[in-house]
């Protein structure tokens, strides 16, 4: 019992610095905001320390309803991470206005919380455990400006279009569960080694409740809707953590649960895949506005990501894993870009036209948004090419090379939307500058982003390979 | 000495911090460093040329870094990358010094982009690992891409956007080829030990397809040369250069180094597309080069009449036809760079491309008008030039395997010479048209420092084209080593008659 509780040492930590916090929070109130940001970073960090599975194999805990392995060690890094940056992100932002509250950094930490065990889950039940608790956190998150009718329009909309998705997953659980008599994810392979029809109606509502978490055409409706209405910092950790842990999930899921109806759900995911790379590129062009632009392209990078998973093998696996990493930093620091976006009376601005002459009025601000436009993409030298590379190889070797070839193609039409960005960063006449913001913290993590997507980035291939191979070789050698 | 020191690495480092250094300074100062930068670029190449072996081992200056975990850091030239690292470091300086006044807004940004884009072409010649070629080559959008919006003319921003979208489409399927190729070499992406691999005969076709898709767009052959007019009478005139004289030849080197070594048997299979779209190319694009107004774009249709011969000749299966290929690409990226360097001269008098608005320069820039000649002669192909030397091969190579593929293509040259001459004319001789016309300078020292090397060099490759080619030949004779197993045959061979006794005929 006690190895169990050190199997979830980091969620035990994280938990109680989240109540923790909130109780600071409430007695200190909001001034003590920002110290409470830097609190919840800092057990973020001591949290990801404690992961097991990175310098062990790690284990499974409580009867084998939580995987504590390399693939879990993984996704909550890059989880974290991004958690703790949209966190730093989000106190300067909301602190220009004076409206940043200490709830804040309160609900991160939960949602993180539901984002690790999405990532560990063995056993349909702690998934949804899992994925209510992330997500009930992030309903709060996208109406965190009550007095902001958008806002409260996202949190609601986001609600009501979750609530549905949890209902068909839970439908979905609850015909895996009649048929095959495990909520267990070892146990329903077994059992799905001949496939009953209602087996697969189960599979094919599980898949459908995780789509709407990643926002996979066609369950992608809410997300340039919530994008849009929901306040920039929470788009930012929208577009980032609860994707990674979402597509952890799914791979889990699939990888783990399904395996041996691989050929069965293999259709579905290509499908998704391909309607979200094409749909992800067209429905973007026609955007106004920023955040909207930057949903599409959550949606069409989330498509390249299925390719790996299609792909099914250990090689889909890690390239899934690498892509995500990758993805997050490259939206992370688009996102950070946009924060930055204020006119000259400080409100902020979303509208794509107001980047036109970006470089002249902000020259290095430009260049970072180049960079993680063409990175998004994937053109080389870019570090954005090198994920995309990943899965159409994973393709490949799974003799998914027609998959490959229509995929890649589908990524020019993406292409065009991130070259219209540089276009008006570079080729128009400067629209009013952007207000001055004295913002370290911001300025120094679009500069690592930035370092990360330039060709520097490459060098880290060797590091990153090692560790996503050593996750997917976790999910295929499960205890 | 040379050999152990890593100089490819040191040729591709140098214009980058080049570029950084543009970046933090100033106009001037932007200038002049992109200047040196470049020319320290080119004596590093003419050292490299120096230094090569004709006649040692096959790859040279290797270099081989496993940094990337999944490929190479693997530099390594033979003689035909040597040639056209050559022509690159050649043409660079002399793109800056073009681009002095020329280009008056963010000048740091400008020469810093053309620097990258010197690293990533040189790059892409230097590449011996199959991804960091592929990354090279792709690459190379982004700077054309901000070279072309941010300095080119009117319709900049749809020139750059079809340039962009259309060479990625190319190249995109490129990469899935790619990845089967390594895939079925168990991941082996040395581009020397896959020049070596036997894909089999049925994936050979896909895989030619696949890469013809990237370099017939980069080349570019008809139908897909569209983009070409647009972007060159929209880039800057530096930028037509680096387009013209470097990057059209990115596809006939993608042809040579992958397309006829690792597949020839789909090479053999599918050279009628070649040929077919070779011939249309010829023919139509000279038709349309014969009516145009733009000076621009009548010497970028040209481009493709000449990209044409350079795809005739390489898939000739024979050493003529290869070599002749070669030297039309390096041929053609003098003069056609010199060409737009010639209507750059009076575009910045003038602000104006259109030929009706010239005339009789003979008369007010009698060295313009000179040097202008060399390179309208060099274009059609007159003896002496280095148009001639690589035509003529590329014929005599085409001749031996199919005559009539031969036949239109000389029309070619015919056609050529109709409208370079007439351009020549109109531009050259007889009254001014426009009062402007006749009032504008002669050639300034600096331009006369630009186009003059480019005059000598073709004059060379005319006269004693043995040293372009004595770097080549063995690299040639790879080539041909490799390929004539599934050579066809060709259509002109000797037919058995049927001989009969003469005395026997008399006695009847």
């Amino acid at each position: 019992m006690l190895q169990d509780f050190l199997l979830v040492l980091p969620e035990e930590i994280l938990s109680v610095a989240a109540l923790l916090l909130m109780l600071a929070a409430a007695w200190a109130g909001d001034r003590s905001a920002p110290l409470l940001t830097w609190l919840a970073v800092l057990s973020l960090a001591v949290a990801a320390f404690f992961l097991p599975g990175i310098r062990d194999a790690g284990g499974t805990a409580f009867y084998g309803q939580f995987a504590a392995d390399s693939f879990a060690a993984f996704a909550k890094v890059v989880i974290y991470a991004a958690a703790a940056v949209s966190m730093l992100a989000a106190m300067s932002w909301f602190g220009r206005d004076r409206d940043y509250r200490a709830e804040y950094p309160v609900l991160i930490l939960f949602s993180a919380i539901g984002m690790g065990m999405m990532a560990s889950a063995a056993d349909l039940i702690s998934l949804y455990v899992g994925l209510e608790l992330q997500s009930l956190a992030a309903y709060v998150l996208a109406s965190f400006q009550r007095s902001d009718t958008r806002s409260a329009e996202a949190g609601l909309k986001y609600f009501v279009l979750g609530a549905l998705a949890s209902g068909i997953l839970l439908y979905g659980i609850s015909l895996l569960y009649g048929f095959t008599g495990t909520t267990q994810f070892a146990g329903i392979a077994a059992a799905l080694a001949d496939l009953s029809s209602g087996e697969l109606i189960g599979i094919v509502f599980v898949l459908a409740g995780l789509a709407f978490k990643i926002s996979a055409v066609p369950f992608h409706m809410w997300t340039p809707d919530v994008y849009e209405g929901a306040p920039t910092p929470v788009t930012a950790f929208f577009a980032s953590a609860p994707k990674v842990a979402a597509m952890a999930l799914l791979t889990r899921v699939a990888i783990e649960g399904m395996a041996p109806a691989t050929d069965s759900w293999r259709q579905i995911i290509i499908f998704m895949a391909l309607a979200s790379t094409v749909l992800g590129g067209v429905a973007a062009i026609g955007q106004k506005n920023i955040k909207r632009l930057l949903a599409y392209s959550s949606i069409n990078n989330v498509g390249f990501a299925l390719v790996g998973l299609a792909a099914a093998g250990a090689a889909g696996v890690a390239s899934v894993l690498f892509y995500m990493a990758v993805y997050v930093a490259m939206t992370l620091g688009a996102f950070l870009v946009v924060l930055r976006m204020r006119d000259a009376g400080g409100e902020p601005v979303e509208t794509i036209a107001s980047l036109a002459g970006l470089s002249r009025t902000r020259p290095l601000l430009a260049l970072a948004m180049a960079m993680f436009m063409f990175s998004l993409a994937g053109i080389p030298p870019l570090f954005g090419f090198w994920p995309k590379f990943l899965v159409f190889q994973a393709a490949v070797e799974a003799h998914l090379t027609w998959l490959a070839a229509v995929a890649i193609a589908t990524s020019v039409i993406g292409a065009y939307y991130y070259i219209m960005i540089v276009k008006l960063i570079y080729f128009d006449e400067p629209s009013p500058a952007f207000a001055e913001t004295r913002e370290p913290v911001g300025a120094a993590l679009i500069l690592a982003a930035a370092l990360f997507v330039s060709p520097l980035g490459y060098f880290a291939i060797p590091l990153l390979d090692a560790a996503t191979q050593a996750a997917a070789w976790s999910l295929f050698h499960p205890f | 000495m040379l050999q152990s020191f890593p100089i490819l690495s040191a040729i591709l480092a140098l214009p980058l911090l080049g570029a950084l250094a543009c970046l933090l300074s100033k106009a001037d100062g932007a200038r002049w460093i992109a200047l040196a930068t470049t020319l320290a670029t080119l004596l590093l190449c003419i050292g490299l040329w120096a230094a090569y072996q004709i006649g040692g081992p096959q790859w040279q200056f290797t270099e081989h870094q496993a940094v990337f975990g999944r490929f190479a850091w693997a530099l390594g030239i033979d003689g035909i990358a040597l040639m056209l690292i050559v022509l690159t470091a050649f043409l660079m300086p002399i793109c800056i010094a073009a681009s002095w006044t020329a280009i008056e807004r963010r000048v740091p940004e400008f020469m810093a982009c053309f620097l990258v884009m010197e690293t990533l072409m040189l790059g892409v010649f230097c590449a011996q690992d199959l991804f960091l070629f592929y990354i090279f080559f792709e690459a190379g959008l982004i700077p054309m891409y901000l070279i072309i919006g941010i300095w080119g003319g009117k319709d900049r921003i749809y020139a750059a956007y079809k340039f962009f979208l259309y060479t990625l489409l190319g190249s995109v399927l490129m990469l899935v080829a790619m990845l089967w190729m390594v895939n079925f070499a168990h991941g082996e992406t040395a581009i020397p030990v896959l020049m070596a691999t036997h894909f089999p005969a049925e994936a050979q076709t896909w895989l030619w397809l696949a890469f013809f898709a990237s370099f017939a767009v980069k080349m570019p052959m008809w139908p897909v040369h569209t983009w070409l007019p647009d972007a060159h009478v929209q880039a800057p005139t530096a930028g037509s250069v680096i387009l013209a004289g470097v990057l059209l030849k990115m596809g006939g080197y993608g042809f040579v180094r992958f397309s006829l070594p690792m597949f020839p048997e789909a090479s053999a299979q599918l050279i009628w597309v070649i040929f077919a779209l070779s011939m249309v190319a010829v023919v139509y694009t000279s038709l349309v080069a014969l009516v145009q107004q733009d000076m621009k774009k009548l010497i970028a249709y040209s481009s493709v009449a000449h990209m044409a011969f350079v795809t005739i000749g390489l898939f000739a299966f024979n050493r003529q036809g290869i070599e002749g290929g070669l030297i039309v690409m390096l041929s053609h990226g003098l003069v056609s760079g010199a060409l737009f360097l010639c209507v750059g001269v009076v575009y910045d008098r003038l602000h104006s491309r259109d030929i009706d608005r010239y005339g009789g320069l003979s008369n007010n820039m009698p060295g313009y008008a000179l040097l202008f000649m060399v390179f309208t002669m060099a274009s059609v192909g007159l003896p002496g030039t280095s148009g001639f030397v690589g035509e003529f091969l590329a014929l005599v190579g085409a001749y031996a395997i199919n005559s009539w593929v031969a036949a239109v293509a000389t029309t070619g040259i015919i056609l050529g010479a109709a409208y370079m001459l007439w351009l020549y004319w109109r531009i050259a001789f007889g009254a001014a048209r426009t009062p402007e016309a006749a009032l504008l300078p002669d050639l300034s020292l600096r331009e006369l420092a630009i186009l003059a090397p480019i005059a000598a060099a073709v004059l060379w490759m005319g006269v004693y084209p043995e040293s372009f080619l004595a770097p080549m030949r063995a690299d040639v004779d790879y080539l041909l080593e490799r390929i004539e197993s599934a050579a066809p045959p060709g259509d002109a061979q000797p037919t058995a008659g049927s001989p009969a006794p003469a005395a026997a005929e008399a006695h009847h």
